[in-house]
């Protein structure tokens, strides 16, 4: 069995922070479950999509995550409690269904989280999603820990249900990827089924209908705001006449820092953990007593501009401060010490921080970025590309994607120019193609290809844009861990009832004038279609077909023989130079390849101009 | 009780992130509160993983540079790197086979010096503890336990308050049953590495 199945109230595990989040909202009795998905939040929905094999949850992994929260939000208007789950640029996606659906409503709960990323560890923005509840009126809910994070589910859906509306449930990475003890608790029944009641006068969105959700809307605020004023997830930590207001992680770091500055007798902690509507009364309240106060919240001043409101409208002149470039930052994530030290600044307290080793001395150390890995099909695609451009002696300009193939951003592949979000290769190539002279070339994964793709697809079709769209089709959502995605053929992963949409079909379809599927592992002949597809004006497409070498493992899919360098070798490097596949090094001044690494893909060897490169005879063997 | 706090890294596939779930596991047997953190976004792809263990009575999940107690590298130049996560009494120890980054193969950087590196290490924190934790995982009969040999010497040097036996029994519930004994071989072989650098 799962083990966040597990029935035995009071064990205690430990669990990742995405774990938890899955196991709160099992306890909570949710149903029905969807997402698209992106890390921070992944591991989330990995869970519901094991736990949905062996019960009666459903889960689905929808095209992108408007549609997962359009398929949530009828469920939950059907009565059965839901939860559509994204990373935060996945919101912005969402976004259009979200903004009315908080007129409408809900009959049963639903969550909808959105798993922020300060610092950008994996995404392309930091954007502080705490504006999506202040934008769309719903109510949100930040946990501070892994544990908190599981408890605090079950109270969102209960709420999500008082409100009749969907609450925002907000994490940060540093809540998603770490891990802690919980306790588990009860699993409440789940309602797998609903009922659809018609009630077209609140439930379609024309101008008449909006006009009065509207109201409702702003009523269901006051009464969130009345509800947060007492909530347990708002709550002082200590007494004194200095005052800290903080959220999320930032709590952690302050409670840690107000113990090894001795400092808990002096400084109370608001720590706010339902952040919108905030509790007015409750701000207020904690800002007449102090002499001084600290807003810690990682991302935007969100707390920080509505405390500073308040004190406003409390006629208090309490000094409170935030951002500023004395004390903290909008940038990144926060860390203990920081934190620590802007206390220990901002509140006159003496403190002896830690030496950090000094580290001036030490040498350069190589970097180890994220690379394709050896025998990524991206990478034979991309070089490909490169060559046909460059036998047709056109200038190139790659708007490219999100996903693993971002990664051919760097030398020697250098095979991306552009990039804003998911689906902006085909959109944007549109625009290059119109003001510039130069052959544009843009590339997109095949899971990004059905989430955002096919719209700039058909406008391209549509506006007559002279691009050629390259669709690195590796059969899954390889960047976040393997997720299938609308062209996977599901009976591979020996599950039943799911269609299978063709790639192929939908671009010709739409209409484009020049489609082309290519086996990127055959060099030459891949790079002859290529050279057609660019010549050809209009909207041409390739569709670079070659499952994933990871994913490949997964499947158990027949390995192939590794290839080695023989002696022919004249030590040209072209595979190095043009290539860099991470399975060749170098010893004694000559490339080698390591078998453990190659893949057997034999893209080197069909470009080696010496023919030095050859398959090794024996099996595999460990160096 | 003190804060202990414990930094891991390693390079993505060398198994730092089920070390860290064993050292959370012997925790929560030895009913010890824990936290932890860690950071593996492209861990599949050759980058780098770092995991923050913080046990004691602490909400935070991450370390701030100059606040580790102890650092285990599974990679001699990941240790360097990560060296400002120490302060002078910080306790470091090292597997020193090198895994060569990519950037080296390619002629884009130059590996440190592995004496260098030491003496370097050396001189900043209290107290250094190298070896070829490689080696001894062969020695085990399990060259994917470098992370095994490195939860024994990290048991040894006696900085977080449980058990040798605390250990094995997590060892027992996190890893794979047809591994146990070859990972067992290779904790004690770790074990007795630290125990020999004194």
């Amino acid at each position: 069995m799962h083990k966040l199945l597990t029935d035995n109230p009071g064990e205690k595990m430990l669990l990742l922070g995405n774990e938890a989040i899955a196991r709160g909202a099992i306890e909570a009795g949710v149903a029905f479950t969807s997402t698209y998905p992106g890390t921070p939040s992944s591991e989330i929905t990995l869970n519901f999509f094991q736990m949905s094999q062996e019960s009666d949850l459903y889960f689905e992994y929808s095209t992108n995550e408007k549609v997962a929260l359009e398929v949530s939000a009828a469920a939950a208007n059907c009565g059965v409690r839901s939860m559509a789950v994204m990373k935060h640029v996945g919101l912005n996606v969402a976004a259009d269904a979200l903004m009315t659906l908080a007129y409408v409503g809900v009959k049963a709960g639903l969550v909808v989280l959105s798993a922020d990323d300060p610092f950008m560890f994996s995404s392309q923005n930091e954007q502080d999603n705490r504006y999506y509840a202040k934008l769309s009126g719903l109510p949100m809910l930040e946990p501070s820990s892994v544990p908190e994070a599981m408890e605090m589910l079950p109270y969102a859906f209960d709420l999500s249900e008082q409100l009749q509306e969907p609450v925002l449930f907000r994490t940060t990475t540093r809540i998603n990827h770490s891990s802690g003890f919980v306790t588990l608790g009860k699993i409440r029944e789940r309602r797998t089924k609903g009922e659809f009641t018609k009630d077209p006068l609140n439930l379609v969105t024309v101008p008449a209908v909006s006009r009065n959700l509207h109201v409702k809307l702003l009523k269901n605020i006051d009464a969130a705001r009345g509800i947060a004023e007492s909530s347990p997830y708002n709550f002082i930590d200590g007494s004194g006449r200095l005052g800290i207001i903080c959220n999320g992680v930032s709590y952690n770091y302050v409670s840690d820092a107000l113990k090894d500055l001795g400092a808990a007798d002096r400084i109370k902690v608001l720590r706010i953990g339902f952040s919108h509507p905030l509790p007015e009364a409750l701000i207020k309240d904690f800002l007449q007593g102090c002499e001084k106060v600290l807003v810690v919240e990682e991302g935007e001043p969100y707390m920080e501009e509505a405390v500073k409101a308040f004190a406003q409208e409390a006629q208090l002149t309490v000094p409170i401060r935030g951002k500023s470039k004395e004390l903290f930052s909008r940038l990144y994530e926060y860390d203990p010490a920081m934190v620590k030290g802007n206390i220990a600044a901002y509140f006159d307290i003496p403190w002896e921080p830690k030496t950090a080793v000094d580290a001036s001395d030490v040498p350069a150390i190589p970097q180890r970025p994220p690379t394709l890995c050896a025998g990524c099909s991206h990478r034979a695609t991309f070089y490909e590309v490169r060559k046909a451009a460059e036998a047709l002696g056109v200038e190139t300009i790659y708007p490219t994607d999100i996903g693993c193939y971002t990664l051919g951003l760097l030398p020697p592949l250098s095979a991306a120019d552009f990039l804003i979000c998911m689906g902006s290769s085909v959109g944007t190539a549109g625009g290059f193609s119109k003001v510039t002279d130069k052959k544009v070339i843009a590339f997109i994964g095949d899971s990004t290809f059905f989430h955002a793709g096919v719209a700039g697809l058909v406008n391209a079709v549509f506006n007559n844009h002279d691009l050629t769209l390259v669709i690195l089709d590796n059969g899954t959502t390889a960047m976040t861990g393997h997720q299938p995605h609308p062209g996977v053929d599901m009976q591979r992963l020996n599950l039943d009832g799911y269609g299978q949409v063709s790639i192929e079909a939908v671009v010709r379809a739409v209409g484009a004038s020049h489609v082309t599927v290519i086996k990127p592992y055959k060099v030459k002949k891949s790079i002859e279609a290529i050279k057609e597809a660019i010549t050809h004006k209009g909207v041409s497409v390739i569709i670079s077909q070659e499952v994933c070498a990871l994913y490949a493992r997964v499947l158990k899919l027949p390995k192939r023989k590794p290839f080695q360098i023989t002696d022919r070798c004249k030590n040209r490097r072209d595979c190095m130079s043009d290539l860099a596949c991470p399975a060749f090094y170098v010893w004694n001044e000559r490339i080698k390849i390591d078998p453990v690494l190659c893949t057997g893909c034999a893209l080197c060897a069909q470009i080696c101009p010496e023919n030095a490169i050859s398959p090794l005879k024996k099996k595999k063997e460990t160096v | 009780m003190d804060v202990t706090r414990v930094i891991i890294v390693a390079v993505g596939g060398q198994g730092n992130l089920l070390a860290s779930s064993v050292l959370g596991e012997a925790a929560l047997l030895a009913g010890m509160p824990m936290q932890m953190s860690e950071i593996h976004g492209m861990a599949q792809r050759g980058g780098v993983v770092e995991s923050a263990l913080i046990f004691g009575e602490a909400r935070s999940t991450i370390i701030s540079d100059g606040e580790a107690d102890l650092l285990v590298g599974f990679e001699p130049a990941e240790t360097l790197r990560a060296v400002q996560k120490c302060n002078a009494d910080s306790v470091v120890i090292t597997n020193l086979a090198p895994l060569m980054p990519f950037t080296v193969n390619i002629g884009k950087g130059v590996y440190p010096d592995l004496a260098q590196l030491q003496d370097l290490i050396r001189k900043k924190t209290a107290r250094l503890i190298a070896f070829n934790a490689a080696k001894l995982a062969n020695e085990a009969g399990n060259p994917l336990a470098v992370n095994m040999v490195l939860l024994g010497a990290l048991t040894q040097v006696d900085i977080l308050p449980f058990s040798v036996d605390n250990v094995k029994e997590a060892m027992g519930r996190k890893t794979k049953q047809q591994f146990l004994e070859s990972n067992l071989k290779a904790f004690d072989l770790g074990f007795r590495a630290a125990e020999q650098a004194g």
